[in-house]
Protein backbone atom coordinates (compact mmCIF):
# COMPACT_ATOMS: atom_id res chain seq x y z
CA UNK A 1 0.00 0.00 0.00
CA UNK A 2 3.12 1.99 0.69
CA UNK A 3 4.34 1.84 -3.26
CA UNK A 4 0.51 2.83 -3.76
CA UNK A 5 1.23 5.72 -1.77
CA UNK A 6 4.01 6.77 -3.57
CA UNK A 7 2.85 5.83 -7.13
CA UNK A 8 -0.20 8.32 -6.63
CA UNK A 9 2.59 11.19 -5.91
CA UNK A 10 4.30 10.17 -8.76
CA UNK A 11 2.35 11.94 -11.52
CA UNK A 12 0.07 14.71 -11.38
CA UNK A 13 -0.43 16.13 -15.16
CA UNK A 14 1.07 19.29 -16.22
CA UNK A 15 -0.60 22.61 -16.25
CA UNK A 16 -0.05 22.08 -20.14
CA UNK A 17 -2.67 18.85 -19.69
CA UNK A 18 -4.48 20.89 -17.62
CA UNK A 19 -5.08 23.55 -19.88
CA UNK A 20 -5.89 21.06 -22.92
CA UNK A 21 -8.77 19.38 -20.76
CA UNK A 22 -10.55 22.79 -19.92
CA UNK A 23 -10.48 23.30 -23.73
CA UNK A 24 -12.35 20.07 -23.99
CA UNK A 25 -14.58 21.09 -21.07
CA UNK A 26 -15.01 24.56 -22.95
CA UNK A 27 -15.93 22.85 -26.20
CA UNK A 28 -17.92 20.10 -24.43
CA UNK A 29 -20.16 23.33 -23.20
CA UNK A 30 -20.48 24.75 -26.27
CA UNK A 31 -21.57 22.11 -27.66
CA UNK A 32 -24.73 21.52 -25.45
CA UNK A 33 -25.46 25.13 -25.84
CA UNK A 34 -25.62 24.42 -29.56
CA UNK A 35 -27.83 21.37 -29.37
CA UNK A 36 -30.40 23.36 -27.33
CA UNK A 37 -30.93 25.49 -30.31
CA UNK A 38 -31.12 22.49 -32.65
CA UNK A 39 -34.26 20.97 -33.32
CA UNK A 40 -33.75 17.70 -32.62
CA UNK A 41 -35.71 14.88 -31.51
CA UNK A 42 -36.41 15.02 -27.06
CA UNK A 43 -35.11 12.05 -26.87
CA UNK A 44 -31.74 12.16 -28.40
CA UNK A 45 -31.48 15.52 -27.22
CA UNK A 46 -31.20 14.40 -23.51
CA UNK A 47 -29.06 11.41 -24.37
CA UNK A 48 -26.54 13.78 -26.34
CA UNK A 49 -26.63 16.17 -23.15
CA UNK A 50 -26.54 13.43 -20.76
CA UNK A 51 -23.47 12.27 -22.92
CA UNK A 52 -21.51 15.18 -23.02
CA UNK A 53 -22.61 16.19 -19.40
CA UNK A 54 -20.67 12.77 -18.61
CA UNK A 55 -17.54 13.38 -20.69
CA UNK A 56 -17.40 16.53 -18.21
CA UNK A 57 -17.83 15.11 -15.07
CA UNK A 58 -15.56 12.41 -15.78
CA UNK A 59 -12.62 15.03 -16.82
CA UNK A 60 -12.75 16.93 -14.04
CA UNK A 61 -13.32 14.05 -11.71
CA UNK A 62 -10.32 12.40 -13.29
CA UNK A 63 -7.92 14.85 -14.05
CA UNK A 64 -8.71 18.40 -11.62
CA UNK A 65 -8.95 15.85 -8.83
CA UNK A 66 -6.35 13.34 -9.69
CA UNK A 67 -8.65 10.41 -9.48
CA UNK A 68 -6.91 8.73 -12.19
CA UNK A 69 -3.80 9.15 -10.80
CA UNK A 70 -4.22 9.43 -7.19
CA UNK A 71 -4.51 6.28 -4.72
CA UNK A 72 -7.19 3.47 -5.97
CA UNK A 73 -8.82 3.77 -2.60
CA UNK A 74 -9.81 7.40 -3.27
CA UNK A 75 -11.27 6.15 -6.68
CA UNK A 76 -13.34 3.12 -4.65
CA UNK A 77 -14.54 5.78 -1.67
CA UNK A 78 -15.87 8.22 -4.37
CA UNK A 79 -17.26 5.32 -6.58
CA UNK A 80 -18.94 4.10 -3.79
CA UNK A 81 -20.91 7.50 -2.78
CA UNK A 82 -22.22 8.18 -5.97
CA UNK A 83 -23.00 5.01 -7.49
CA UNK A 84 -24.85 4.53 -4.14
CA UNK A 85 -26.86 8.05 -4.87
CA UNK A 86 -27.29 6.99 -7.97
CA UNK A 87 -28.99 3.91 -7.25
CA UNK A 88 -31.07 5.08 -4.51
CA UNK A 89 -32.51 8.12 -6.14
CA UNK A 90 -32.95 6.07 -9.72
CA UNK A 91 -34.98 3.67 -7.55
CA UNK A 92 -36.79 6.46 -5.67
CA UNK A 93 -37.30 8.08 -8.92
CA UNK A 94 -38.44 4.92 -10.78
CA UNK A 95 -40.89 4.38 -7.80
CA UNK A 96 -42.85 7.88 -8.46
CA UNK A 97 -42.77 6.92 -12.13
CA UNK A 98 -40.64 10.03 -13.25
CA UNK A 99 -39.57 8.05 -16.38
CA UNK A 100 -43.04 7.09 -17.50
CA UNK A 101 -43.69 9.27 -20.52
CA UNK B 1 8.63 14.96 -16.31
CA UNK B 2 6.21 16.91 -15.29
CA UNK B 3 6.68 19.65 -12.96
CA UNK B 4 4.26 18.75 -10.74
CA UNK B 5 6.63 15.27 -10.76
CA UNK B 6 9.48 16.73 -9.79
CA UNK B 7 8.08 17.86 -6.96
CA UNK B 8 6.27 15.29 -6.15
CA UNK B 9 5.70 15.47 -2.36
CA UNK B 10 6.67 11.71 0.29
CA UNK B 11 4.42 9.48 1.11
CA UNK B 12 2.67 9.96 4.15
CA UNK B 13 3.40 8.73 7.67
CA UNK B 14 0.23 6.76 8.12
CA UNK B 15 -0.73 2.72 8.19
CA UNK B 16 -2.06 3.37 5.07
CA UNK B 17 0.86 5.27 3.75
CA UNK B 18 -2.09 7.77 2.06
CA UNK B 19 -3.02 10.78 3.92
CA UNK B 20 -5.53 10.76 6.57
CA UNK B 21 -7.18 14.14 5.47
CA UNK B 22 -6.75 13.52 2.02
CA UNK B 23 -9.41 10.14 3.15
CA UNK B 24 -11.41 12.19 4.75
CA UNK B 25 -12.16 14.57 1.95
CA UNK B 26 -13.49 12.29 -0.25
CA UNK B 27 -15.46 9.94 2.57
CA UNK B 28 -16.78 13.74 2.70
CA UNK B 29 -17.26 14.31 -1.25
CA UNK B 30 -19.36 10.95 -1.63
CA UNK B 31 -21.42 11.62 1.49
CA UNK B 32 -22.07 14.95 -0.88
CA UNK B 33 -22.98 13.18 -3.89
CA UNK B 34 -26.54 11.63 -1.85
CA UNK B 35 -26.95 15.26 -0.79
CA UNK B 36 -27.04 16.46 -3.86
CA UNK B 37 -28.49 13.57 -5.30
CA UNK B 38 -31.49 13.87 -2.84
CA UNK B 39 -31.82 17.50 -3.65
CA UNK B 40 -31.73 17.05 -7.53
CA UNK B 41 -34.06 13.76 -7.43
CA UNK B 42 -36.59 16.27 -5.45
CA UNK B 43 -36.46 19.04 -7.98
CA UNK B 44 -37.11 15.81 -10.90
CA UNK B 45 -40.17 14.72 -9.00
CA UNK B 46 -41.53 18.08 -8.29
CA UNK B 47 -40.48 20.51 -11.37
CA UNK B 48 -43.97 19.53 -13.12
CA UNK B 49 -46.29 18.95 -10.66
CA UNK B 50 -47.13 22.39 -9.59
CA UNK B 51 -50.53 23.49 -9.80
CA UNK B 52 -49.93 27.23 -10.56
CA UNK B 53 -47.40 29.29 -11.66
CA UNK B 54 -44.27 29.13 -13.57
CA UNK B 55 -43.09 25.51 -14.61
CA UNK B 56 -39.61 25.19 -16.49
CA UNK B 57 -39.89 25.73 -20.09
CA UNK B 58 -37.75 27.31 -22.86
CA UNK B 59 -39.54 30.56 -21.40
CA UNK B 60 -38.51 30.47 -17.58
CA UNK B 61 -34.80 29.82 -17.96
CA UNK B 62 -32.06 32.32 -19.97
CA UNK B 63 -30.08 29.20 -21.38
CA UNK B 64 -27.05 31.87 -22.87
CA UNK B 65 -27.08 33.65 -19.61
CA UNK B 66 -26.84 30.22 -17.27
CA UNK B 67 -24.44 28.84 -20.19
CA UNK B 68 -21.63 31.68 -19.24
CA UNK B 69 -22.35 31.55 -15.51
CA UNK B 70 -21.22 27.32 -16.52
CA UNK B 71 -18.27 28.59 -18.22
CA UNK B 72 -16.87 30.84 -15.59
CA UNK B 73 -17.28 27.95 -13.18
CA UNK B 74 -15.50 25.39 -15.57
CA UNK B 75 -12.85 27.38 -16.24
CA UNK B 76 -12.39 28.41 -12.39
CA UNK B 77 -11.78 24.86 -11.66
CA UNK B 78 -8.61 25.42 -14.49
CA UNK B 79 -7.50 27.86 -12.50
CA UNK B 80 -7.91 26.07 -9.31
CA UNK B 81 -5.67 23.28 -10.57
CA UNK B 82 -2.94 26.15 -11.92
CA UNK B 83 -2.70 27.07 -8.16
CA UNK B 84 -2.11 23.89 -7.25
CA UNK B 85 0.47 23.51 -10.02
CA UNK B 86 2.18 26.69 -8.56
CA UNK B 87 2.51 25.54 -4.99
CA UNK B 88 4.20 22.08 -6.08
CA UNK B 89 6.79 24.07 -8.09
CA UNK B 90 6.99 26.31 -5.08
CA UNK B 91 5.87 29.55 -7.31
CA UNK B 92 3.87 31.62 -4.47
CA UNK B 93 3.27 34.48 -6.21
CA UNK B 94 1.56 32.51 -9.55
CA UNK B 95 -0.34 30.12 -6.47
CA UNK B 96 -1.58 33.90 -5.32
CA UNK B 97 -3.12 34.76 -8.57
CA UNK B 98 -4.52 31.69 -9.22
CA UNK B 99 -6.18 31.72 -5.77
CA UNK B 100 -7.25 34.91 -6.52
CA UNK B 101 -8.75 34.54 -9.85
CA UNK B 102 -10.54 30.95 -8.49
CA UNK B 103 -12.39 33.23 -5.88
CA UNK B 104 -12.86 36.16 -8.10
CA UNK B 105 -14.53 33.57 -10.53
CA UNK B 106 -16.50 32.10 -8.05
CA UNK B 107 -17.64 35.79 -7.21
CA UNK B 108 -18.69 36.21 -10.62
CA UNK B 109 -20.39 32.89 -10.65
CA UNK B 110 -22.68 33.75 -7.73
CA UNK B 111 -23.32 37.19 -8.66
CA UNK B 112 -24.68 35.81 -11.87
CA UNK B 113 -27.11 33.78 -9.63
CA UNK B 114 -28.08 36.38 -7.52
CA UNK B 115 -29.13 37.75 -10.58
CA UNK B 116 -31.11 35.02 -11.93
CA UNK B 117 -32.97 34.96 -8.31
CA UNK B 118 -33.62 38.14 -8.61
CA UNK B 119 -34.80 38.13 -12.10
CA UNK B 120 -37.03 34.85 -10.66
CA UNK B 121 -38.33 37.06 -8.29
CA UNK B 122 -39.81 39.63 -10.54
CA UNK B 123 -41.10 37.26 -12.78
CA UNK B 124 -43.43 36.05 -9.75
CA UNK B 125 -41.26 32.79 -9.21
CA UNK B 126 -40.37 32.40 -5.66
CA UNK B 127 -39.14 29.74 -3.32
CA UNK B 128 -43.08 29.78 -1.74
CA UNK B 129 -44.79 29.84 -5.37
CA UNK B 130 -45.22 26.61 -6.27
CA UNK B 131 -43.15 23.05 -6.02
CA UNK B 132 -40.76 23.84 -8.80
CA UNK B 133 -39.91 27.23 -7.04
CA UNK B 134 -39.64 25.28 -3.90
CA UNK B 135 -37.58 22.75 -5.66
CA UNK B 136 -35.33 25.00 -7.73
CA UNK B 137 -34.62 27.27 -5.33
CA UNK B 138 -33.61 24.89 -2.45
CA UNK B 139 -30.80 22.78 -5.01
CA UNK B 140 -29.13 25.71 -6.72
CA UNK B 141 -29.10 27.92 -3.83
CA UNK B 142 -27.83 25.04 -2.10
CA UNK B 143 -25.22 24.55 -4.45
CA UNK B 144 -24.73 28.53 -4.26
CA UNK B 145 -24.21 28.19 -0.70
CA UNK B 146 -21.22 25.43 -1.31
CA UNK B 147 -19.56 27.74 -3.71
CA UNK B 148 -19.82 30.32 -1.31
CA UNK B 149 -18.21 28.61 1.76
CA UNK B 150 -15.72 27.29 -1.39
CA UNK B 151 -14.81 31.07 -2.18
CA UNK B 152 -14.05 31.76 1.85
CA UNK B 153 -11.54 28.74 1.62
CA UNK B 154 -9.96 29.98 -1.55
CA UNK B 155 -9.57 33.82 0.27
CA UNK B 156 -8.36 32.11 3.14
CA UNK B 157 -5.54 30.69 1.22
CA UNK B 158 -4.91 33.18 -0.61
CA UNK B 159 -4.31 35.42 2.88
CA UNK B 160 -2.21 32.28 4.41
CA UNK B 161 0.11 32.79 1.81
CA UNK B 162 0.37 36.40 1.77
CA UNK B 163 0.88 35.75 5.44
CA UNK B 164 3.47 33.20 4.45
CA UNK B 165 1.94 30.08 6.64
CA UNK B 166 1.43 28.31 3.35
CA UNK B 167 4.87 26.94 2.47
CA UNK B 168 5.64 24.71 -0.51
CA UNK B 169 5.38 21.38 1.97
CA UNK B 170 1.67 22.17 2.68
CA UNK B 171 0.80 21.90 -1.10
CA UNK B 172 -1.56 19.20 -0.04
CA UNK B 173 -4.04 22.08 1.70
CA UNK B 174 -4.67 23.55 -1.35
CA UNK B 175 -4.90 20.15 -2.75
CA UNK B 176 -8.18 19.32 -0.72
CA UNK B 177 -9.76 22.91 -1.00
CA UNK B 178 -9.42 22.04 -4.85
CA UNK B 179 -10.97 18.82 -4.71
CA UNK B 180 -14.24 20.87 -2.69
CA UNK B 181 -14.07 23.31 -5.54
CA UNK B 182 -14.12 20.62 -7.91
CA UNK B 183 -16.87 18.69 -6.78
CA UNK B 184 -18.86 22.07 -6.51
CA UNK B 185 -17.76 22.22 -10.12
CA UNK B 186 -19.33 18.74 -11.32
CA UNK B 187 -22.62 19.05 -9.27
CA UNK B 188 -22.97 22.19 -10.88
CA UNK B 189 -22.34 20.20 -14.15
CA UNK B 190 -25.08 17.99 -13.50
CA UNK B 191 -27.31 21.18 -12.45
CA UNK B 192 -27.15 22.76 -15.85
CA UNK B 193 -27.92 19.61 -18.02
CA UNK B 194 -30.55 17.99 -16.32
CA UNK B 195 -32.52 21.05 -14.20
CA UNK B 196 -31.67 24.09 -17.21
CA UNK B 197 -30.94 22.21 -20.61
CA UNK B 198 -33.43 19.32 -20.46
CA UNK B 199 -36.53 20.87 -18.96
CA UNK B 200 -35.99 23.97 -20.85
CA UNK B 201 -35.26 22.09 -24.49
CA UNK B 202 -39.22 20.27 -24.19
Amino acid sequence: MQAEAESELAHHPSPREYVKVAIILAVATGAEVGLFYMNLPHALFVLLLLFFAAIKFSLVVLWFMHLRFDSQIFRRLFLLGLSLATAVYLIVLSIFGIFRG
Amino acid sequence: MSVAQAHAAPAHDTSTGLSHAKVAVWTFLASECLLFGALISTFLLYRSRSLSGPTPSRHTYDIVYTSVSSFILLMSSLTMVLALAAIQRGDHQKLRVWLMATALLGMCFISGQVYEFTRFVQDGLTIKTNVFGSSFFLLTGFHGLHVTVGILMLLSLYLMSLDGRLPSNRAETVELVGLYWHFVDIVWIVIFTVVYLIPAGK
